[in-house]
């Protein structure tokens, strides 16, 4: 969902959208809305949360300081108001993107060709890491241990079906066949539809159910924020795609861990 | 405060919707001086007595409710505005009226708040809001039995509230068609594929998003698990 259309579409309304549009709380509300509304998981807003809390805290002190130098505490409760908003959405947010990991697609992101959020940089690094230990521990000590290896040979696999499966259809994946609400976030968007020769034209007034897949990359430019990778993952994209290509191809146990010695580096280097 | 929804993930609740209107602009007229605020979300102020300023609506609300100013109301919320609006709502079956994508919100949190002397013709006004509400909901309703398999609805001028009122039943029945119509395989999903058929799936083109990962192999196999095995 983009930009509220507010009284009027004039262009002081574009002008005053545009100001409110560089506040990080306006910009947090629509990557909340965004990541909240989308049926995957969205690139994260990593340096916007940054942002976000440091200013809480700063506003955090400052509120305090007003405490002790005895301020009009009618400011201080509403400080205290801004302060509680901007929590909430930063809470919400991050709240959201933890519900996605956890319940979503735990292992699909992970194994999966088509699951970006690990491999190919989404998520934060924090995140991965959270989801790499536990999908860890379900596969080493739950799955393998307990269930897999007391079944038929057959049937062994933790990822498949059977050895007769073509795919990894044990994995699930999340629901991208799905619609969703959407408002442009300029005056005019054209989206080509799959279904139909003529495109889908949407202003701002405009709200259109669409088919997820059909603006899934047209989040942030047009319909909102970005899915553009950082630089710093798709660096991690490169390693990690490097250590996958190792292991598929040249199944040597020094070169599997030798690479995944250095994402294991990479990722702790990149932490912060 | 909003409360939290739950469950599904994808589903806003009513007072996240307000939340989010919370933050729409409002004119008042403070009757106090205050410094200006600097906030996360903005800056605003400073306040003179009897000099009208614009903040948002939560903070409007709150100066409200201790007595520190008067609110003005919108300039779409008069009567003559509402009349109209509705008049045409009547009329037209087909579209929808231009009206404010926060204005249920808008005008909850107005009436709700003790903004009430601030308005004039409260009633009059609050009650052509739910009657515009009303025939607006009903015109949704009446549209969405026309519904047909595609790929996208667009509705004009459809409001925050609404949106998230019809959102599942909408996300629902156009999944379904989606679902029972679609042999479609169309032009842009073809290229990318070199995967092989779903066997799970026939009937969704399942290659269409995945472009990203392309240059990888086949499928690929649960990464970590390599080196714990060879021990």
């Amino acid at each position: 969902m983009a930009e509220d259309l507010g009284d009027g579409s004039t262009a002081e309304m574009d002008e005053y959208e545009t100001l409110m549009s560089t506040t990080d709380v306006e910009l947090l509300k629509t990557a909340w809305r965004n990541e909240k509304a989308a049926p995957e998981i969205l690139q994260f807003q990593a340096l916007l949360v940054k942002r976000a809390r440091e200013q809480i805290q700063l506003v955090e002190e400052t509120v305090e300081e007003f405490e002790g130098s005895g301020m009009d505490p009618l400011t201080v409760s509403l400080y205290q108001m801004d302060l509680d908003r901007a929590q909430f959405l930063l809470r919400s947010y991050l709240r959201v993107r933890l519900q996605k990991v956890t319940a979503n697609s735990l292992l699909r992101n992970i194994c999966s060709t088509s699951g970006r959020m690990i491999i190919y940089g989404t998520g934060s690094l924090n995140q991965r890491k959270f989801l790499l230990k536990g999908v860890l521990m379900i596969w080493k000590n739950i799955l393998k241990r307990l269930f897999c290896q007391r079944l038929p040979d057959n049937y062994q696999s933790a990822r498949r079906q059977s050895i007769i499966s073509e795919e990894d259809d044990m994995v699930p994946e999340p629901q991208l066949d799905t619609f969703v609400a959407c408002k442009s976030s300029k005056n005019f968007v054209s989206i080509r539809l799959v279904d139909s020769e003529r495109p889908l034209e949407m202003e701002r007034h405009d709200v259109s159910f669409v088919l997820y897949k059909v603006i899934e990359d047209k989040i942030g430019v047009e319909i909102d924020l970005g899915l553009k990778n950082t630089p710093r993952s798709c660096m991690l994209q490169i390693v990690l795609k490097k250590f996958v290509h190792c292991c598929c191809w040249h199944k040597t146990p020094s070169e599997d861990a030798f690479w995944y010695q250095k994402s294991l580096e990479f990722i702790q280097q990149n932490q912060h | 405060m909003a409360g939290q929804s739950d469950s599904p993930i994808s589903l806003f609740s009513p007072e996240e919707v307000e939340f989010i209107a919370e933050d729409e602009l409002m004119e008042i007229v403070p009757n106090m001086r205050m410094d200006p605020l600097n906030f996360i979300c903005g800056d605003f102020g400073p306040f003179f007595p009897q000099i009208p300023v614009k903040v948002p609506l939560w903070l409007a609300v709150a100066l409200k409710k201790r007595g520190k100013c008067t609110i003005r109301p919108p300039q779409w919320m008069t009567v003559e505005n509402l009349t109209q609006v509705l008049e045409g709502e009547r009329e037209d079956q087909g579209t929808f009226q231009a009206v404010p994508f926060h204005y249920i919100e808008i005008s909850r949190l107005l009436f709700d708040h003790s903004a009430r002397e601030d308005i004039p013709d409260i009633y009059m006004v609050r009650s052509l809001i739910e009657d515009i509400r009303d025939v607006r909901l009903h015109k949704v309703e009446t549209n969405l039995e026309k519904f047909s398999a595609t790929s996208a609805v667009k509705i004009a001028h459809l409001s925050a509230m609404e949106v998230n009122v019809v959102r599942p039943f909408v996300v629902r029945s156009l999944q379904a068609f989606y679902k029972h119509d679609n042999p479609v395989v169309t032009a842009d999903l073809d290229s990318m594929s070199n995967r092989q058929p779903q066997v799970r799936q026939p009937q969704v083109p399942n290659n269409a998003r995945r472009i990203v990962a392309q240059d990888c192999p086949l499928t690929i196999p649960f990464v970590l698990q390599q080196p714990l095995k060879r021990r």
